[in-house]
C-alpha cells in the first residue's frame, strides 16, 4: 500500500484542523454603514409610497418636500425668527417640567423607598394617580394656571414624575443584604446608611427613571401646548396641521425630537460621569441607551 | 508564602491568654416563627486565639455570629466583650463576609477607611489614610490605594476587606466564611495569609465555615455545632504546631482531626 512506500514510519499527519468562525455579513457591518443603509431604505420606501400615491399627497408629503421644509425651518431657527422663540418656550417648559418632576419624584421616591409608611400608605395612592389618564388633567391645569407656560410645565412634570419615583424607590432597595449588615456593624445611622449606601447603590435605577422622565417630559409639554394653546412648538405643529401643511408638521416634529434627544443625552452624559462604577452604565453605547 | 516561614517553637505553645469574648448560656428563639436557633451556647475566646464553629447548614451559625456582632439580641444568656456587655454594634468588633462587599463608587483606600468615616467623620477618615496604607502593605496590596474595586480580583477584594475590618483595631474578628467564594487555590493561599495576619497582630478571631479542613488548618479550637437548635456538641482542640503550613493538610494528625469532626457532623446531620 501507499503508506509502506513513504520514507517515514510515522503515520501521515492529520488533515489541517485550522478553521475559521463565520460571522454573518449583517453582524459584521460597521455601525455607521448599517444606520445609513437603514435610513436609505426608509426614505426609499417613503418615496415609493409617495410615488405610487398609495396615500393622498395632501396627507403624505414626499421626502424631498420634507427635507426642503427642514431647511426652511432650520433657517428660521438660526435667524432667530418666531420659530426660535417658540422652540425656546417649549425648551423652558421641558426644563422646568423636568426639574420639578425630578425634585418631586426624588423626594416621593425617598419617602416610598426608605420609610415603611411611604411604602404602605403613600405608594398605593401614587400608583392610583399613575393609572389616571394624566393628559385629561390638561384643561384643569389651564384653568388653574392660565394659558402661559405654567400650565404646560405642570402637565409635563405630572406626566414625567412617576418613573422618577419608581427609579428612586427601586434604587433604595438595590443595596444587598451584606452591604446593609456591614453598615450596621459599623454603627451607621439611618441617615448615613441612606446617604452613603442606599442612594449611591441606587444611582443606576435612579438614572433609568430619569431617562424615562426625560422622554415623557417632552410629550407632556407638547400635549400641554396642543390642549392649552400658548406660543410653543406644539402650537406651531397644531397650526400647521390645521392648514394641512404636512411637510411643516413633519419637519417640526423632527426638530422637536432633537429636543427630546438632547435632554436624554444630557441625562445619559451625567449618568456616565456619576455612575462610572456601574458596568452596565459604562457599557451602554454612544446613543446612551 | 506562609509555607516558607521558618518553624518557630515560641508560637507553638501559645499561652492561654486573657479572656476577650465570653458567651454564657446564649439561646435564641425566633418567637414569630417559633424556631429555636440556639440552645445555651457557652463560648470563650482568649486573646490571640483562633476559634472556628462548624456545623450543618441552618444550625444557627449565622445567628450566633449576628449575636456576637451585636446585630441581634439573644433571647437568653450573656454576651460580654472586653468586660462590657454587647448591646449593639461596636467599633471593637470587626467583621468580614463571604462577599468582599466593597463599594464600587469608592476607591480601595476610601473603602478601607469607611468604618472610621461612619463613626468619626471625614476628617478622621483622612487622618487614617497612613494607617490604611500600612494595612494595605500588610495584606500585600500596596499601590492599589486609588484603584476602584471593579479592578480588583476576588482575592484582592477580600484582602481589602481584611484591611477595612482591621482599620478600627477591633478586639475580635468575626469571619463569616470569608474565603468560600474564592477558588480553591486562592482560598488556601488566603487562609495562610489570614493566619499570618492574625499571628502578626495577635488577633482574636472567630470563624464560621462549612469546610472542615479550613477550620482545622486555621484554628486552635473547632466547635462542632448540632443541627437546630444549635448547640456545641464538642470542642476539638487542634494541637498542630504554629505557624501552620498547607503541607500539614496531608499529614496523619490533620487527617485524624478532620475525621473526628466529620464523624460528629455525620451523626448530627441525620438526627
Amino acid at each position: 500500500m501507499s503508506q509502506a512506500q513513504t520514507t517515514s514510519d510515522a503515520p501521515a499527519p492529520p488533515a489541517s484542523t485550522v478553521w475559521t468562525e463565520e460571522t454573518s455579513w449583517i453582524d459584521r457591518m460597521p455601525r455607521p454603514v448599517a444606520m445609513l443603509l437603514l435610513l436609505a431604505a426608509f426614505l426609499l420606501t417613503w418615496q415609493a409610497v409617495y410615488g405610487m400615491e398609495l396615500v393622498s399627497r395632501i396627507i403624505l408629503p414626499s421626502p424631498l418636500e420634507t427635507a426642503e421644509d427642514l431647511v426652511v425651518v432650520g433657517r428660521n431657527l438660526l435667524s432667530g425668527d418666531y420659530m426660535l422663540a417658540a422652540l425656546w418656550v417649549t425648551t423652558q417648559e421641558v426644563l422646568w417640567g423636568f426639574l420639578i418632576a425630578v425634585a418631586l419624584g426624588f423626594l416621593l421616591g425617598v419617602l416610598v423607598g426608605e420609610t415603611a409608611f411611604g411604602e404602605r400608605a403613600v405608594m398605593p395612592y401614587l400608583v392610583a394617580i399613575n393609572t389616571m389618564p394624566k393628559v385629561a388633567f390638561a384643561p384643569l391645569f389651564v384653568s388653574w394656571l392660565g394659558f402661559g407656560i405654567a400650565s404646560k410645565v405642570a402637565l409635563a412634570a405630572f406626566i414625567a414624575f412617576f418613573p422618577v419615583i419608581v427609579g428612586t424607590a427601586a434604587g433604595l432597595h438595590a443595596a444587598d443584604a451584606n452591604a446593609r449588615m456591614l453598615f450596621r456593624t459599623m454603627g451607621a445611622s439611618r441617615w448615613q446608611t441612606l446617604v452613603q449606601l442606599k442612594l449611591p447603590a441606587g444611582m443606576p435605577h435612579f438614572f433609568s427613571g430619569l431617562k424615562n422622565a426625560a422622554v415623557l417630559v417632552v410629550v407632556g409639554a407638547v400635549v400641554g401646548e396642543f390642549l392649552g394653546g400658548g406660543k410653543g412648538f406644539g402650537e406651531l405643529i397644531r397650526v400647521a396641521a390645521a392648514q394641512l401643511d404636512t411637510p411643516r408638521v413633519f419637519s417640526l416634529i423632527i426638530y422637536l425630537s432633537l429636543l427630546g434627544l438632547a435632554t436624554f443625552w444630557v441625562v445619559a452624559f451625567i449618568q456616565r460621569r456619576f455612575v462610572f462604577w456601574h458596568k452596565e452604565t459604562v457599557a451602554e453605547g454612544t446613543l446612551g441607551q | 508564602m506562609a509555607a516558607s516561614v521558618a518553624f518557630d517553637p515560641a508560637t507553638q505553645a501559645r499561652p492561654r491568654g486573657r479572656p476577650v469574648y465570653e458567651l454564657h448560656g446564649v439561646s435564641k428563639t425566633f418567637t414569630r416563627r417559633n424556631v429555636q436557633a440556639l440552645d445555651k451556647v457557652d463560648l470563650l475566646l482568649t486573646e490571640g486565639s483562633f476559634s472556628a464553629v462548624i456545623g450543618p447548614s441552618g444550625c444557627g451559625k449565622s445567628t450566633l455570629l449576628k449575636i456576637m456582632a451585636g446585630l441581634l439580641p439573644p433571647s437568653e444568656g450573656s454576651v460580654v466583650l472586653e468586660g462590657k456587655p454587647v448591646t449593639g454594634p461596636r467599633r471593637d468588633i470587626g467583621m468580614m463576609f463571604q462577599q468582599a462587599t466593597l463599594f464600587p463608587w469608592l476607591t480601595t483606600i476610601e473603602n478601607i477607611v469607611l468604618p472610621i468615616e461612619i463613626r468619626d467623620g471625614k476628617a478622621a477618615a483622612r487622618a487614617a489614610y497612613d494607617k490604611a496604607r500600612s494595612l494595605l502593605e500588610l495584606v500585600g496590596l500596596s499601590g492599589f490605594e486609588r484603584v476602584y474595586p471593579n479592578e480588583l480580583s476576588g482575592g484582592m477584594a477580600q484582602r481589602a476587606a481584611i484591611c477595612r475590618m482591621l482599620i478600627t483595631e477591633p478586639a475580635v474578628l468575626l469571619l463569616d466564611e470569608p474565603f468560600s467564594a474564592l477558588d480553591e487555590l486562592s482560598r488556601d493561599f488566603m487562609n495562610m495569609e489570614m493566619q499570618r495576619i492574625c499571628l502578626e497582630r495577635n488577633a482574636t478571631a472567630f470563624l464560621v465555615t462549612h469546610s472542615i479542613p479550613e477550620a482545622v488548618i486555621l484554628s486552635d479550637v473547632v466547635h462542632v455545632m448540632s443541627a437546630r437548635p444549635g448547640r456545641f456538641i464538642e470542642s476539638v482542640a487542634i494541637d498542630l504546631p504554629r505557624p501552620r503550613t498547607l503541607d500539614m493538610m496531608t499529614g496523619p494528625r490533620f487527617g485524624a482531626l478532620v475525621q473526628r469532626i466529620r464523624s460528629h457532623l455525620d451523626q448530627g446531620a441525620f438526627t
